[in-house]
């Protein structure tokens, strides 16, 4: 039975209010005070809040096996006959349509509860910055397009939300659009993200081709037919033997559909934007670059799990990338000074971790991490913009320190997010990468080597954030000094909300060998497929003491890293500058970000540059120089030649008959003297001639007459 | 009936007298009226030969011309009129547009 209700029926009511007030405020927004803005915007986001609930509410109602809805809302593109790759002709169609099962309910409130506090969070933060309606109009258009990505039912539809999140995204990273670094920036996501989907849009078309269909399943849907569903699909092609795991075309489609992921979630080697992007306001930076958007590539790859359980070698790309990503994204924020790019760098690290357990098969686990990760890294993310608040705009935490009491909720829950993120239990990042790292260690030991390592790192880096951000003595310059002050409420009260979710986020996932049920793996189970031919499936059945081992080494290299972050930046002030100074061409190379956006430059940027002013060079020689100025030439030479001929031959020929005419009647002309007595003599002088030629004559006349 | 020559005569002073008078004269109101003998001097000429021989076309052809003189002055006068007010003179050696 699968479940009804109100919300139920109403999914697509969800993405709709934001579309709405996003919609009003890019239209009129510019109208209207600032308060109309704060309503129907924040509103929105919070009615969708209120939805998502309900829908999820009615949802959970039913057994786990039937906790599926979707809902076809029209047909979006025309249905139309399609050859497959199997020789058949398929009728192939795009719905407008949503889904939501366990995946999407995660989904769905994350982005909008965290989406909703950080909109409460924009108002104090955005109140005094112009383009405020601009500024909500954006993030609710985003809000939408995130929206569509989750609950869409089909490949097509959930691309119309990554490319809308990927616009959103542009948008809002150039939203100080008159900073060059900050339009750049958004140039640069831009463009880098298209790389990722034109992967994603092969991966789609491949899709199409080989199933026949790109709805992700037809669970949920009364009367259509049995293989309408990728899943369906799948299984039908696997028990007739037409595919099997490992097949060539499903690793293709994995590979391609990854490529896409690394684009929009920031993995190697795609990742160079996101950095960048945090030219955006902070809000941005914690919903679309932190909490969001940039998760899209994990649930999306979670989405197709059937297709990557059934593609080991894909498998095998996404943990191995994910893997180095975390490390080398981590490495790289030991280093960097501003506080956005050291939160931007260990966004890029933890999706790392996201992937790394896709890849090694835990994919609740990654969507696990991805939920608590929303939790602590927007709420990193709001806490800086706090602090930057704060500091009167300053973002390099050498210019900060002693800021513990100064601004005590933002230090204080910036302090909860940072242990989170570090793994400390009980709080919410230890669970979810305590059953990553235990997941990776099952695949591959090495795997795990590597994300343990990067545990460390991640400690310390956030607490040699937090350490030079809060503690010592300040280092801030008097001007900034005097302003320091605590952020008004609407800002606090969203931090002590994420705090608390940080805390207990965690809790709904407490693993099986503490005493708990791991609640949120059973609650996604049945999005999972489970082909039990799978080498995969297969999973090890874990030794207890084993997981307590592995848990016990991730709690110590936390703390180790916290305890050198400590021994670095409080009791011995100087140790990281004489580290640095001992390894002096490390520290370069990764204060330097490894030369990757140099390298990119070098291979790709300016090799497109001198392509574009080749082109530029033979558009200004050939097309304008043959070709336009060419035609132009020849023309004005015709014309000439032309003109020539009008000049001499025509006007010539008419002239000199005119001039003819005139040498030919040069004496007779004189006669015409107009004056009217000269006439009547000639008229007298012709007759006297006349009577004298007809003197003969006259005499007859005059001798008859007589 | 006085012989015939001497009515020419008359006809022939007349139109000597006419003539002159349209050659010489500056005022085109005068050259007018110059015409005006020139034609009489005609129509003496058909009167008399039409009583010489008996025929009375010339007489009737002498009462057109008189006819037609009238009708002349009346559209020569109207036009001296109207090139009085654009030109101001009636002189006619300031009438010389229509020249080589």
């Amino acid at each position: 039975m699968t479940p009804t209700g109100y919300f139920l029926g109403h999914l697509w009511l969800i993405p709709l209010f934001p579309l709405a007030t996003a919609a009003l405020m890019l239209l009129v927004g510019r109208r209207l005070p600032n308060s109309v803005v704060t309503v129907f915007c924040v509103g929105s986001v919070g009615v969708s809040f209120a939805f998502a609930l309900g829908a999820v509410t009615q949802l959970l109602s039913a057994g786990p096996e039937n906790r599926v809805a979707q809902q076809i809302l029209f047909e979006w593109l025309t249905p139309g006959q399609m050859l497959a790759s199997d020789g058949h002709l398929v009728r192939f169609t795009a719905d407008w349509g949503y889904l939501l099962d366990p995946l999407s309910c995660v989904m769905v409130l994350v982005v909008t509860g965290v989406g909703f506090l950080i909109h409460i969070y924009s108002i104090g933060y955005m109140g005094h910055e112009g383009g405020y309606y601009r500024f909500f109009g954006y993030m609710n258009l985003f809000m939408f397009s995130m929206l569509t990505l989750v609950l869409a039912n089909n490949m097509l539809l959930m691309f119309v939300g990554w490319e809308g999140v990927g616009l959103c995204s542009y948008l809002l990273i150039g939203f100080y659009f008159l900073r060059k670094s900050a339009s750049d920036a958004g140039k640069k996501a831009f463009i880098v993200n298209r790389i990722g989907d034109a992967g994603f849009i092969l991966g789609i078309l491949l899709t199409a081709v080989t199933f026949g269909t790109i709805r992700f399943t037809s669970a949920g849907l009364a009367d259509v037919a049995a293989n309408s569903g990728i899943l369906q699909a799948l299984n039908g092609a696997l028990s007739a033997q037409a595919l099997a795991a490992g097949a060539p075309v499903l690793t293709t489609i994995a590979l391609l559909l990854f490529v896409g992921a690394t684009g929009k979630s920031a993995q190697i080697p795609l990742y160079v934007w996101l950095p960048d992007a945090m030219e955006g306001p902070t809000p941005v930076s914690a919903l679309i670059h932190a909490a969001t958007m940039v998760t899209a590539g994990v649930y999306m790859v979670v989405r197709m799990n059937a297709i990557y359980q059934l593609a080991p070698q894909a498998m095998d790309v996404v943990a191995v990338t994910g893997v180095v990503t975390a490390i080398f994204a981590a490495s790289m924020a030991l280093v960097q000074n501003d506080i956005k790019k050291v939160l931007a760098y260990s966004t890029i690290s933890q999706l790392g971790y996201m992937f790394l357990a896709l890849g090694a098969g835990a994919f609740a686990a990654g969507i696990f991490h991805l939920m608590t990760h929303a939790f602590f890294k927007a709420l990193l993310f709001l806490g800086a913009g706090s602090v930057i608040h704060a500091m009167s705009g300053e973002q390099d935490i050498q210019k900060m320190g002693g800021l513990w009491n100064r601004i005590p909720v933002t230090a204080r829950t910036f302090f909860v997010a940072a242990l989170a993120i570090a793994g400390i239990p009980p709080l919410a990042g230890f669970f979810s990468k305590d059953e990553i790292l235990g997941r990776a260690f099952e695949r591959h030991p090495a795997l795990w080597i590597v994300g343990f390592v990067t545990a460390g790192m991640t400690a310390f880096y956030m607490f040699r954030l937090v350490f030079l951000t809060f503690f010592g003595y300040s280092r801030a310059d008097d001007h900034a000094q005097k302003h320091i002050h605590e952020s008004p409420q609407t800002m606090t009260i969203p931090l002590m909300i994420l705090a608390g979710l940080s805390v207990v986020g965690g809790w709904i996932g407490w693993p099986a060998s503490l005493g708990g049920s791991n609640r949120f793996e059973k609650f996604l189970e049945p999005v999972m497929f489970s082909a039990g031919t799978t080498e995969l499936a297969k999973a090890v059945p874990q030794s207890s003491p084993r997981e307590y081992l592995l848990m016990v080494a991730s709690i110590a290299i936390a703390v180790a890293g916290i305890w050198l972050a400590y021994e670095f930046y409080r009791t011995k002030r100087f140790a990281a500058e004489v580290v640095a100074a001992k390894m002096k061409g490390f520290y370069r190379m990764l204060f330097r970000k490894y030369y990757v956006d140099e390298i990119y430059d070098a291979l790709f940027v300016n090799r497109t540059k001198d392509l574009g002013t080749l082109l530029g060079r033979f558009d200004a020689k050939v097309i304008d120089g043959v070709g336009v100025d060419g035609t132009g030439w020849l023309a004005r030479f015709g014309s000439t030649l032309s003109m020539w001929w009008d000049k001499w031959i025509i006007d010539g020929l008419l002239n000199f008959g005119a001039r003819l005419t005139q040498l030919m009647s040069f004496p007779i002309r004189f006669l015409q003297t107009g004056t009217f007595s000269s006439y009547a003599l000639f008229i007298l002088i012709g007759l006297a001639i006349l009577l004298a030629y007809y003197q003969q004559h006259l005499h007859v006349v005059l001798r008859g007459a007589r | 009936m006085l012989p015939i020559g001497d009515y020419l005569f008359l006809g022939l002073a007349l139109f000597i007298i006419g003539a002159i008078g349209v050659v010489t004269r500056r005022n085109v109101i005068v050259i007018l009226m110059s015409i005006e003998l020139i034609l009489n001097a005609v129509n003496i000429n058909l009167v008399a030969f039409s009583r010489l021989y008996g025929d009375v076309a010339g007489q009737v052809f002498a009462l057109f011309i008189i006819t037609d003189a009238a009708a002349e002055a009346a559209v020569g006068l109207g036009i001296v009129i109207a090139f009085f007010r654009n030109r101001e003179t009636v002189l006619e050696d300031e009438m010389d547009l229509l020249k080589w």
